[in-house]
């Protein structure tokens, strides 16, 4: 019943085009969170007891603290006893390959555009698909393995790997860090685990697809990706869930270790169900992403392009430690309706001649509030560290709101901080030039947007921007007149 | 072509073009002149179908179709073109992209197919050519960091391709420095063929001598207050718009 629903949804809001729900029989825990419930999580997981208890100190950190209420956002209360924190697709068995996966699960993916099966994936991309709580299979397994590169599922690493994981879990954003990666790590169900050898440049584009689809659940997924001295890979996440009246929790923790000269490229492309026009429903996400640069020369570069979710509070960051080592943040942060998004980045400028480049995008149209958070910090060592930041917003209509919170801490003479920022509307003399020529105002809208957002756009592997592109044009489908 | 009729329009609530009359025939060339301030752009505005130029009295009718009725798109499509007295940027907006987007709008609203992208850059590398302009500026972002010229000529290359039925030029010529202009001129005049119109906005005889106009006409205080032949812009040129003023005397 619940998916007729659904689907008339579907048909009254064209607009989210993943907002459909698979109807499969799932495994769940009973609401609420409590040391049974970690213990339970931990358990069907088969961990070890290492694991679960850095869960469970998690746990008990996360009991202590409060809700952040800095970022310029209305959260309402989130009752966190009524929120399942396991959901994951009944399986008999957890299936060894893809063609042991169910066929519902095969085609929700399929439907989304990101097919896992050997006739139709997607070219030189491996894929991990995560589906509510776990992994339900990843692609090219077998070419990745050839060059050393491990690419799974995080349950899998812990079985497989667990030196690894219990040596960086943790490392880059510790279980203190916030109220929402301590919750992370106490209830974390899956999510990928990647690992460069030294000197292996990552044979093909890594991807993980993050679908929430049980009701009530959260989705509460960890990634870490290694990258030992010399090596390179490019990695991207895309996002998205059913359309429901009822909020959903999403809080995820990413951390990224680049070792020396070692690049990481992380790209996101989020699309969460971001609620209806009246702001009912839509996915809270509340995400922590750290990438540590921990040896010289290294290099991690973050791109996001954000236009899902009803809340967003996010600021992928670098911790510049290595000498020489770079950061980059490249993003792209749309609302729309009543959206909200407190979005933007922190890089800690550790090393010597650290660098870090910054280039945000905001777009606001509806009644949304869209804002940019960045902080640069030069610590006293950081000689000659250099930042650029350029921060633009554009608004479409005039009951949206833009605001930006550049934060710079300099504690050494010699750093190099240039901010610049802009906020324009989207001009009706622009408007009307592009009408004049022959395009109607939606895309005239969509060329405008998307011109603003180049900059950012250039960044993404050529696929993900095409689609990043459309993304926005969708998401911006009666943003005027 | 081009029929209006006691045309008025308000902009902000305050009557601009207070009852004005022109009509054009096919191939034929118009200039309009007039002072500052009088309504010329306002009448371009008006007939492209900006927002907030209301029509408040009067008709033009566009090839027998009453042009208020039209969205500025539609208006594009059905072969108006204006050529803006200032172009406006689109940061980021790759200029040829932009130009076969507009082009191809226009064909799919006409039923037309959309041009393989190897006959599009073929025509307009042909008008760039004629105008002498930088083959560079097609990658470069719509009008971002172009000169007051370059922004005037790439006017001229999108109406070459996008191969209008009428075309208002607005102060085209401002600020171009005489070869610009020649080159203009050569532009426009290499369109006529006899069956296009246009109506072309000007301050300076110089363009004129270039081009050879059917009819000339003197916009002021909102209305047509003198048309002639291609002699009344000489007398323009010689004498100023101060005998406007004796006559309405
Ligand atoms: N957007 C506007 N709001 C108010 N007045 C305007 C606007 N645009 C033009 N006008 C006024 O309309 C009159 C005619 O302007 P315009 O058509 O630009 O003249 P021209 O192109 O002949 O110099 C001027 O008095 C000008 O101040
Ligand atoms: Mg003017």
């Amino acid at each position: 019943m619940n998916q007729t629903v659904e689907q008339v949804n579907q048909v009254i809001q064209q607009r989210y085009k993943a907002g459909f729900y698979t109807d499969i029989e799932s495994d769940r825990v009973r609401a609420g969170l409590d040391e049974e419930i970690v213990a339970m999580i931990s358990a069907k997981k088969n961990e070890p007891a290492w694991l679960l208890e850095w869960r469970l100190k998690a746990f008990h950190h996360w009991q202590t603290m409060r809700e952040p209420n800095w970022a310029h956002l209305k959260v309402p209360a989130i009752d966190f006893q009524k929120i399942h924190y396991y959901a994951a697709p009944k399986q008999k068995n957890r299936p060894k390959s893809l063609d042991e996966v169910d066929p519902k699960l095969l085609e929700t993916f399929d439907k989304l555009g990101v097919p896992l099966h050997e006739r139709a994936r997607l070219a030189g991309v491996a894929v991990d698909a995560v589906f509510d709580s776990v992994s339900v299979g990843t692609t090219f397994q077998k070419e990745l393995k050839e060059a050393g590169v491990i690419f799974c599922s995080f349950s899998e690493a812990v079985q497989e790997h667990p030196e690894l994981v219990r040596e960086y879990l943790g490392s880059v954003v510790p279980f203190t860090d916030n109220y929402f990666a301590a919750l992370n790590s106490a209830v974390f169900s899956d999510g990928s685990f990647v690992y460069i050898p030294a000197g292996t440049r990552c044979p093909m584009e890594l991807s993980t697809y993050f679908r929430i689809n049980a009701r009530d659940t959260g989705q509460f997924e960890r990634t870490l990706i290694i990258a030992e001295p010399g090596s390179e890979v490019s990695y991207l996440e895309g996002c998205t869930a059913p359309m429901r009246d009822e909020n959903q929790l999403h809080a995820a923790v990413v951390e990224l270790v680049a070792r020396k000269k070692a690049k990481i490229k992380y790209s996101t492309v989020q699309n969460w169900y971001p609620g209806d026009e009246n702001g009912k429903g839509g996915i809270y996400n509340f995400v922590t992403k750290r990438g540590d640069c921990r040896e010289d020369d290294a290099r991690i570069s973050w791109t996001q392009v954000e236009t899902g979710s009803a809340i967003t509070w996010k600021y992928p960051s670098c911790i510049l430690r290595g000498d020489r080592s770079a950061g980059e943040f490249y993003s792209v942060a749309l609302t729309h309706n009543h959206q909200q998004a407190d979005t933007g980045t922190k890089m800690i400028h550790l090393g010597k001649d650290t660098t870090s480049k910054i280039i945000s995008k905001g777009i606001s149209a509806g009644k949304s509030n869209n804002s940019y958070r960045g902080l640069v910090r030069i610590a006293k060592r950081a000689a000659n560290a250099r930042n650029y930041t350029q921060c633009d917003s554009l608004l479409i209509g005039k009951t949206c709101g833009a605001h930006t919170f550049p934060y710079i801490e300099s504690a050494n003479p010699t750093a190099k901080v240039e901010h610049e920022a802009t906020t324009s509307r989207i001009g009706e003399d622009q408007l009307f030039y592009c009408r004049a020529r022959g395009l109607d105002e939606e895309d005239a809208v969509a060329m405008i947007v998307d011109g603003f957002c180049k900059e950012v756009f250039k960044e993404l592997p050529m696929e993900f921007a095409v689609e990043a592109k459309a993304l926005l044009e969708i998401s911006l489908e009666g943003a005027v007149g | 072509m081009l029929k209006i009729n006691n045309l008025k329009v308000a902009v902000n609530g305050k009557e601009i073009l207070k009852g004005l009359d022109l009509e054009v025939g096919p191939g034929e060339l118009h200039a309009i002149m007039g002072p500052n301030g009088s309504g010329k752009s306002t009448l371009g505005y008006a007939l492209a179908g900006r927002d907030g130029y209301d029509i408040t009295d009067g008709s033009v009718e566009f090839e027998g179709q009453d042009l208020s009725e039209l969205e500025p798109e539609e208006r594009a499509a059905a072969g108006l073109f204006l050529a803006f007295q200032y172009p406006v940027e689109i940061p980021g907006v790759n200029n040829a992209y932009f130009l076969r987007a507009a082009l191809n709008a226009q064909r799919k609203a006409r039923g037309e197919e959309e041009v393989d992208s190897m006959t599009f850059l073929k025509t307009v590398r042909e008008s760039i050519k004629t105008l002498k302009m930088d083959e560079g500026l097609l990658k470069r972002a719509v009008n971002e960091g172009f000169s007051g010229g370059e922004k005037k000529r790439n006017e001229i290359v999108q109406m070459a391709v996008l191969q209008p039925k009428l075309a208002i030029l607005d102060e085209t010529d401002s600020g171009l420095d005489i070869d610009a202009l020649k080159l203009v001129a050569e532009g426009i005049n290499g369109l006529r063929d006899g069956k296009r119109s246009f109506v072309v906005i000007t301050h300076y005889q110089r363009l004129l001598d270039y081009l050879t106009p059917d009819r000339v006409h003197v916009l002021s205080d909102g209305r047509i207050v003198e048309s002639g032949g291609k002699e009344l812009s000489h007398r323009l040129e010689a004498e100023g718009y101060a005998f406007l003023e004796e006559s309405a005397a």
